[in-house]
């Protein structure tokens, strides 16, 4: 009797590492088959186009609004702190330096997961559900090439603009809430934060980042999507499981790549 | 959605996007002005750097001429050598003081260069040899207290203002 309890115990762990390691591998490879369809995308530029559309385009405007609305309030709450030390002329380069470093790349990403990334989850579950996928592979149409690579590849053309927009429209609405609103003088806004922000360091990590994330959300989105359970709760699972995997990868991934981005420098 | 006007929409969106990126790099990243790799190097020994950090600005008469690009210890001398790389179309003399400089009480760290009247200029991979270190606040309080109980406790001589000032600002070597 004992010995039973111990053995299903023992079952349940065998069974809970191999499912893990299942998905795994699973994931893995489907990931593998995403990137080597990747070039289907570019053949089918017209499907391409209208993923970018979808992904891209209506996006645009949570990203804008989103993006004026956290410069100004970038701008009011720095001004507020940086004013005690006399050091208001460096609230150009406190937004633009959080912006393009962080929170343009990552709060981009995280709308753009919720937004676009759950999408396309449903979509993609929704045509597993009611068998448009098998109907494709029927007619020796590949799913993956036909359904999955434009969407994937929309994913990442779209999410690096979004995040520039994002930071754009940041440091206009920092511009217009501390110049306009304040009172800082225009000349020393911009220029000290053309000093102190540096293309290679700051921008081009900020554009690595944004695409880093654009991969991640996307594969997230159509994997998700092309393994939902074909039912109608199981789709529901698929999109919430998109936008916190997503939103969860987004913010270790920022970690990770800002230890090795920004380590050393001594700013 | 028709073809023609989906085009439409996603033309602007790609084009607004990368005009984005464009603004981030010229208008704030100031591209088009510092020119990164074009420049020649520079090397100064310090006895102290005190907070100078890496891409820190070299003035020259107030004017950014360069950044720094290396700090390391140089083992036999226990001396720090930095490593500064200068925008090409500035030529300094061999006789160039370098001098570490604070923007203001708390501002920045910069490196500071004097030029002298020396015919002969610096060319790539020299190094300055007549360099000033960094005034370390704590050393030059700790000296003006020193000077001053010195002072205090001899003849009623009232030369204790001026003397640790000039001799904490660090000899010109």
């Amino acid at each position: 009797m004992r010995a039973s309890t111990v053995e299903t115990a023992l079952r349940r762990v065998g069974s809970v590492t191999i499912n893990s390691v299942e998905r795994v591998g699973f994931a893995a490879r489907f990931s593998l088959a995403v990137v080597v369809h990747a070039p289907a995308a570019v053949r089918r530029l017209s499907l391409t186009l209208r993923e970018i559309y979808f992904s891209g385009v209506l996006s645009l405007v949570i990203i804008l609004v989103s993006g004026l609305f956290v410069g100004m309030v970038l701008a009011l709450q720095g001004y507020d702190v940086l004013t005690r030390y006399g050091a208001n002329e460096s609230l150009g380069v406190l937004v633009a330096l959080s912006l393009v470093r962080e929170l343009g790349p990552v709060v981009a990403g995280l709308l753009f997961a919720s937004r676009a990334g759950s999408a396309i989850t449903a979509e993609i579950g929704l045509m597993k559900t009611t068998e448009q996928l098998s109907a494709m592979e029927m007619m020796a149409v590949d799913p993956l090439a036909r359904v999955v690579a434009p969407r994937f590849f929309g994913g990442i053309v779209s999410m690096p603009l979004l995040a520039a927009l994002f930071s754009t429209m940041g440091i206009f609405g920092a511009y217009v809430v501390g110049v306009r609103l304040i009172g800082i003088d225009a000349g020393s806004f911009w220029g000290n934060m053309q000093a102190a922000v540096d293309f290679r360091y700051d921008i081009v990590n900020g554009i690595v980042k944004s695409v880093v994330f654009g991969v991640a959300v996307s594969l997230i989105a159509v994997f998700e999507g092309y393994h939902a359970r074909p039912t109608a709760e199981g789709v529901s699972t698929a999109t919430t499981r998109t936008v916190v995997a997503s939103s969860l990868s987004i913010l270790a991934l920022d970690f990770v790549l800002t230890v090795f981005m920004f380590r050393g420098l001594g700013v | 959605m028709n073809r023609s006007a989906l085009d439409l929409w996603v033309g602007i969106f790609v084009t607004i996007g990368v005009a984005a990126i464009l603004f981030l790099s010229l208008k704030v990243g100031n591209l088009l002005t510092v020119s990164n790799d074009h420049g020649y190097r520079l090397e100064a020994e310090f006895d102290n750097i005190g907070g100078l950090k890496l891409r820190a600005p070299v003035k020259a008469a107030g004017v950014v001429v360069g950044r720094v690009e290396g700090i390391r210890l140089d083992p036999k001398t226990y001396e720090a050598v930095v490593t500064l790389k200068i925008d090409r179309g500035y030529a300094f003399s061999k006789d160039t003081i370098a001098s570490i400089l604070t923007s203001g009480l708390l501002g920045e760290v910069y490196i500071g260069l004097d030029a002298g009247g020396d015919t002969r200029m610096l060319a790539d991979g020299d190094t300055i040899t007549k360099t000033q270190s960094a005034i370390v606040l704590e050393k030059l309080i700790g000296q003006f207290l020193f000077d001053k109980a010195a002072g205090g406790a001899g003849a009623p001589a009232a030369s204790g203002g001026a003397a640790p000032a000039a001799a904490a600002a660090g000899g010109t070597r």
